[in-house]
């Protein structure tokens, strides 16, 4: 076999330039492998965040040939070796250095997710509940949390001021999980609506192409999701049928009041430490 | 209705300097392909669609031709304008004068515009917002659907109910079909079966609709609980799955149908009976 | 809000004073954190990567309780004899009964936090069968159990505000004068900038140590910092020889070798062969197991389908034995291309059968190694799985010898024995993790005075860390990292012998003395090299403690085999391997009895030879009816007369 050229971002906030490493091409690798091979050689000081390397921690998120993937689950023979293959960080979260970036945005959003909160239990105090009633939860409970999806995502790659009003579709799926929850008692409608940004996905499902658990974001989460906001604040005749029925479930008031206290995000969060600044990369 | 005016805003600042370098894109197979695709397709529709309506004429074939064939872009045909023969008995609307197509795609035309899949297929190559996944948004500010005029989009559903009663209208214009007036009584023709293929196919897209998914039972928190409304989302769960392949379906049948009436009615052609 | 000290050259480091520290994020210390902070301590948690990536999220089969929902005879006492037999009874028995006793609550528990196990037709949560349970015992979600455990506890802990501090690698605990743990010192990966920890109580929960060897299951985290940290402060460390060795994990391509292979493989019908095609596992069964394995293929294949008037397939014999005997097959020639032995499903079962009971095996093969089980056998070896040995704590209060230290998980010893039961170790981070949350925030609250630390010895951490940025010429930490592995592949492996553990020590010198010369290039900033290099004390820590407590325990037992004594030794069955670092520095090692079991615990095992006499007829209904929906590994009629066999070796 012969050699295989990986062309990597390499830089900080300081800037940064696509650097050419060559390396000796081994069967049956995947771009993690050839990753740690240039570690382990020329450049130790390659900034790579990995755990698992078998498609279950989400860690090893970059775009390959511009597009974003896992590294540990991208087969080398799957891509084209003629040219350099270009292993770039995720575009939509600032750079800590090389392939690394700070996803602290995924931890600020899922801090401002009402937690659910579970009817009262049978009275042996555990819950009943059948398998067609938690199987729509669990495909988004597979979710890894590689955030490929929020990098994907068009609505903050593209326009990072829509980052503090729009929680995502890795969030999208997490709130999809607990509005279809069983147990749930909250009501999220209308944080989504207001604070969470459905209104600003546009369906062009770049997140359930991208997304590496074939989870299907798209039509089982978000159109869902915005369907269930059409009941709660765009469909009159929803609204009528509200008013003559008895509402079931809590306001938006009360869950918005009932999120975790710590809904600020700290200083750790948004990397005081990591000294990023409060800039846009890119308009 | 509740609002949440009252509880205090987060002050995220999520910003940093990004890595990777400054272009739209770094992908190179060939993502244009695709939207290209859409992009022709759909104007070309369009302008075809926008030609056939304001012929306002050759959409009905009829008696003279031992026929009861209407073009699905003139259907329901209840205007004062609508040719003899093609308009419904029992509404007529004879202050309508323009050409009948306006009214009766006026409602498809709503449906399809706020369809979920249409949304992705028009955003992506209309807007290029974005293009594909990874290149660049061809704007510099997004609002998404959280304004004046997209917040529309809220409101699919109410054009996916009037989708349902044109389906059932051009549904009836499908079995309509099968007369054979002054030839014999009924009888299959080429064009009473592509009426009927695209009645099935405008069904098939409407049912698979996620609007239509949502009410049929994706409201429902505990299905244990709801079993018919379980057992009708289980049935358009899979169709949901195909909205798209139904929705280039359905369209090519319409063009389809338009067209085999239109040059049926145009005499180019005779309406082959089969059987 | 943190505050700073300076030290020598310009080197600052931060500070944060806490209630409670927890180091690592699996699911022992985040089950452990969110217990001190429901109690309303300032808790913080620190973990080497980002918030719910740690090695847990692996975790597949399911948490072993005895809830009873599918077999209502299950009962604690039948879950702790289990786990006590499985373990070879080297484990501490009241780890095992608390264990046993509390698994159920603390899965209920998760359910409450949003957790969404797979359900039984009356909704209850299902349980399915594993090696080495009586009774269909694991709650589980398909087979993403340990994802399933961590983002439930991560999403608890996010809702109850935890303090969550990403990406930070701690290197030292710190005592202060009263000698009670008082602050952990470690680095920040994205910046490289140093950062103490006060507190008043510390829980470890960092997990395993399986980077130490070649080809491992185990992520890069598992370097044995908690063990390595534990040990340094003073904390006796107990059976650190016991290690499971896995026999199928994958072999080829490299990017996936030691990666898991399910034993449900086997369970399902999938037979082992050598490079001749042969289903070598009848050349191996030992004379203990003859009795109810099958010595005929006929035979062995009859017992899917028929437990009771067959013998179990030898494929399905103890981990250890399998592992033992593919080992051999290599050895002598006989392996596959890449080193393996194949397993073969594909021949047996159809195409079909095989991606419906295992989906995520065939999405493995299929995505990682190109291989379509349906159609092609698998290869597979043995690999480092999890270590039984561990921090030496009591079992009621996870509290480690040294005050103020606790820990929970793979970190901690003597829960598991010398060998663990698959669904063990979930449950087992569930109910120390709580108990060590609960025992740190009750010493917390009853310390006196502000926990201090001498800055001398910060300093010298922080030099330490920092000493391979000044070396021009040493080598690369990869490398040292490699000869590593490669020496306790070879050495310490799944085979032991005193010559070669002797031998092993001998290289463990001579590699610590490479680390201590090993440079690093670049900046400080997200540095793996870097990294690696600050992972290699404790890699080699562990190394040397599980090569020393393999020399002196001259037995068989579990996870531990030795060539040169291949059978268990009574005596030593009833001792701990105690080794700790005494005031000098030098390594200590002494076999401490085990705790004494009650007489009415122990009556239990009295029972066990009548009760798997006359419980007989029932296992075989049940392990009968249960291989109709094909998810036990082993049977459970085999499995206890196994265990008896072992018993009486």
């Amino acid at each position: 076999m012969g050699d295989v050229t990986m062309r990597i971002w390499r830089g900080d906030q300081n800037g940064g330039q696509f650097v050419d490493y060559t390396v000796p091409e081994v069967e049956g690798e995947v771009v993690l492998d050839v990753v740690h091979r240039i570690q382990a050689g020329p450049a130790p000081d390659l900034a790579c965040r990995w755990n698992c390397k078998a498609g279950k921690c989400g860690s090893c998120s970059a775009e390959i040939n511009g597009k974003p993937r896992l590294m540990c689950m991208t087969r080398m023979d799957q891509l084209p070796t003629e040219e350099p293959i270009v292993l770039a960080p995720m575009r939509t979260f600032p750079i800590i250095r090389d392939l690394v970036t700070d996803v602290s945005f995924n931890y600020v959003m899922a801090r401002q997710l009402p937690p659910l909160k579970p009817r009262d239990p049978e009275p042996d105090g555990t819950y009943r509940m059948q398998q067609v009633d938690v199987e729509r939860g669990q495909e988004f409970r597979k979710c890894i949390e590689c955030f490929l999806c929020q990098d994907v995502c068009h609505v903050i790659r593209d326009h990072e001021e829509n980052k503090p009003h729009y929680a995502g579709p890795r969030f999208f799926i997490r709130y999809m999980e607990l509005e279809s929850h069983p147990l749930d008692t909250n009501d999220r409608r209308e944080l989504l609506r207001q604070r969470m940004g459905i209104g600003l996905c546009n369906i062009t499902k770049c997140c359930t192409e991208v997304c590496p658990e074939g989870i299907k974001i798209t039509d089982n989460a978000i159109i869902p999701l915005k369907e269930r906001v059409v009941d709660g604040a765009y469909d009159p005749i929803a609204w009528l049928g509200r008013k003559i029925l008895r509402r079931t479930k809590r306001s938006a008031r009360e869950v918005a009041a009932d999120a975790p206290a710590a809904y600020a995000p700290t200083s750790e969060d948004l990397g005081e430490r990591r000294a990023v600044p409060e800039t846009a990369g890119r308009a | 209705m509740s609002t949440i005016e009252d509880v205090k805003p987060v002050p995220v600042t999520l910003g940093g300097v990004r890595g990777g370098p400054e272009r739209r894109t770094l992908r190179r197979d060939r993502w244009w392909a695709s939207p290209a695709f859409t992009y022709a397709v759909l104007t070309l529709f369009v302008a075809y669609t926008a030609w056939a309506v304001f012929q306002n004429a050759d959409y009905y074939v009829g008696v003279n031709m031992h026929r009861d064939l209407i073009s699905p872009l003139y259907s329901p045909c209840i205007m004062g304008s609508c040719v003899p023969g093609a308009h419904g008995t029992f509404l007529v609307l004879h202050w309508w004068t323009i050409t009948p197509a306006i009214f009766a795609l006026s409602v498809p035309a709503a449906f399809r515009s706020t369809c979920y899949y249409y949304r992705k297929a028009y955003y992506r190559s209309f807007w290029q917002a974005p293009p594909a996944c990874g290149v660049a948004d061809g704007h510099a500010r997004y609002t998404g659907e959280t304004r004046f005029p997209l917040i529309l989009q809220n409101l699919h559903r109410y054009a996916w109910g009037l989708a349902l009663v044109w389906n059932v209208i051009l549904t009836i214009d499908a079995v309509m079909a099968f007369r054979m007036p002054g030839d014999g009584g009924i009888g299959v023709s080429v064009g009473s079966l592509i009426l009927t293929v695209n009645a099935i196919a405008l069904w098939l897209y409407s049912l698979s609709c996620h609007a239509c998914r949502h009410l049929c039972g994706g409201h429902v928190d505990q299905f244990s609980k709801a079993p018919i409304r379980h057992r009708l989302w289980k049935l358009v769960t899979p169709l949901n799955g195909r909205h798209m392949q139904f929705a280039w379906f359905s369209l090519f049948m319409v063009v389809l149908a338009d067209v085999y009436v239109r040059i049926v009615a145009a005499g180019w052609i005779h309406d082959p009976k089969l059987f | 809000m943190s505050t700073t000290i300076d030290l020598a050259g310009g080197e600052t480091l931060e500070l944060h004073d806490f209630d409670v520290v927890v180091i690592g994020a699996g699911g022992a210390g985040l089950r452990a954190a969110v217990e001190a902070k429901q109690r309303g301590l300032r808790t913080a948690l620190v973990c080497k990567s980002l918030l719910g990536k740690a090695h847990t999220v692996m975790a597949e089969g399911g948490a072993a309780a005895a809830m009873g929902n599918v077999w209502p005879e299950d009962n604690w006492q039948v879950h702790f004899r289990d786990t006590m037999r499985g373990g070879k009874m080297l484990n501490n028995w009241r780890m095992a009964q608390l264990h046993a006793q509390e698994s159920p609550d603390r899965i209920y528990e998760l359910e409450r936090w949003g957790a969404l196990f797979d359900r039984t037709k009356d909704g209850r949560i299902l349980q399915r069968d594993f090696g080495g349970h009586r009774y269909a015992r694991l709650a589980h979600v398909g087979d993403r159990t340990g994802l399933e455990l961590i983002r439930t506890l991560q999403q608890r802990a996010v809702a109850l505000g935890l303090e969550v501090f990403m990406e930070c690698k701690v290197l030292r605990l710190l005592k202060d004068s009263t000698g009670q743990v008082s602050a952990a010192v470690g680095y920040w990966r994205p910046t490289g900038g140093f950062v103490a920890f006060t507190a008043k109580a510390f829980v470890l929960a960092t997990g395993g140590v399986g980077k130490a060897w070649k080809y491992t299951s185990n992520s890069w985290e598992s370097t044995g910092d908690g063990h390595a940290m534990a040990l340094w402060a003073g904390a006796d460390m107990i059976d650190m020889e016991c290690v499971q060795f896995h026999p199928t994990g994958m072999v080829w391509p490299l990017s996936v070798r030691g990666i898991l292979v399910t034993e449900g493989v086997r369970g399902d019908g999938g037979v082992l062969r050598n490079s001749e095609g042969r289903r070598f596992m009848f050349d191996y069964i030992p004379a203990m197991f003859a009795a109810e394995t099958a010595d005929t293929e006929a035979e062995a294949d009859r017992w899917y389908d028929d437990h009771i008037n067959n013998r179990r397939p030898p494929e399905l014999l103890p981990r250890d034995e399998v592992a033992r005997s593919i080992n051999a097959e290599v050895k002598a020639g006989r392996g596959s291309p890449h080193g393996g032995v194949f397993l073969d499903i594909a021949s047996r079962r159809s195409a079909d059968y095989i991606r419906r009971r295992l989906p995520s095996m065939y999405h493995q093969f299929k995505e990682l190694a190109g291989v379509d089980i349906t159609q092609e056998p698998m290869e597979v070896g043995p690999t480092c799985h999890y270590i039984m040995g561990g921090v030496r704590v009591d079992a009621d209060t996870a509290a480690t010898t040294v005050p103020g230290l606790f820990a929970a998980g793979e970190v901690a010893g003597g829960m598991h024995g010398s060998n663990r039961l698959g669904g063990n170790s979930l449950s087992d981070l569930l109910v120390f993790g709580r108990r060590a949350g609960m025992a740190a925030a009750d010493f917390a609250e009853g310390r006196v005075g502000q926990p201090g630390f001498d800055e001398a010895e910060a300093r010298q951490v922080v030099a330490d860390a920092l000493a391979p940025f000044s070396r021009e010429d040493g080598e690369n930490p990869y490398e040292v990292h490699h000869a590593l592995q490669e020496t306790m592949q070879s050495l310490v492996g799944i085979i032991r012998t005193e010559s070669e553990l002797r031998q092993a020590l001998d290289e463990l010198a001579t590699l610590e003395e490479r680390a201590s010369h090993v440079a690093v290039r670049g900046g400080r900033a997200y540095n793996p090299g870097w990294n690696l290099a600050t992972d290699l004390p404790s890699m080699l820590a562990v190394s040397q403690l599980v090569t020393r407590g393999a020399i002196e325990r001259r037995e068989s037992r579990g996870g531990h085999t030795r060539d040169d004594y291949p059978k268990a030794d009574p005596e030593l069955g009833k001792v701990n391997m105690v080794q700790r670092l005494d005031e000098r520095g030098q390594w200590v090692l002494t076999p401490e009895p085990l705790p004494q079991m009650p007489p009415e615990l122990a009556a239990l095992f009295d029972e066990g030879a009548s009760t798997s006499a006359n419980g007989a007829a029932t296992d075989g209904k049940a392990g009968a009816a249960t291989a109709g929906d094909g998810r036990d590994g082993q049977p459970r009629e085999g499995q206890q007369s196994t265990q008896t066999t072992e018993e009486g070796r």
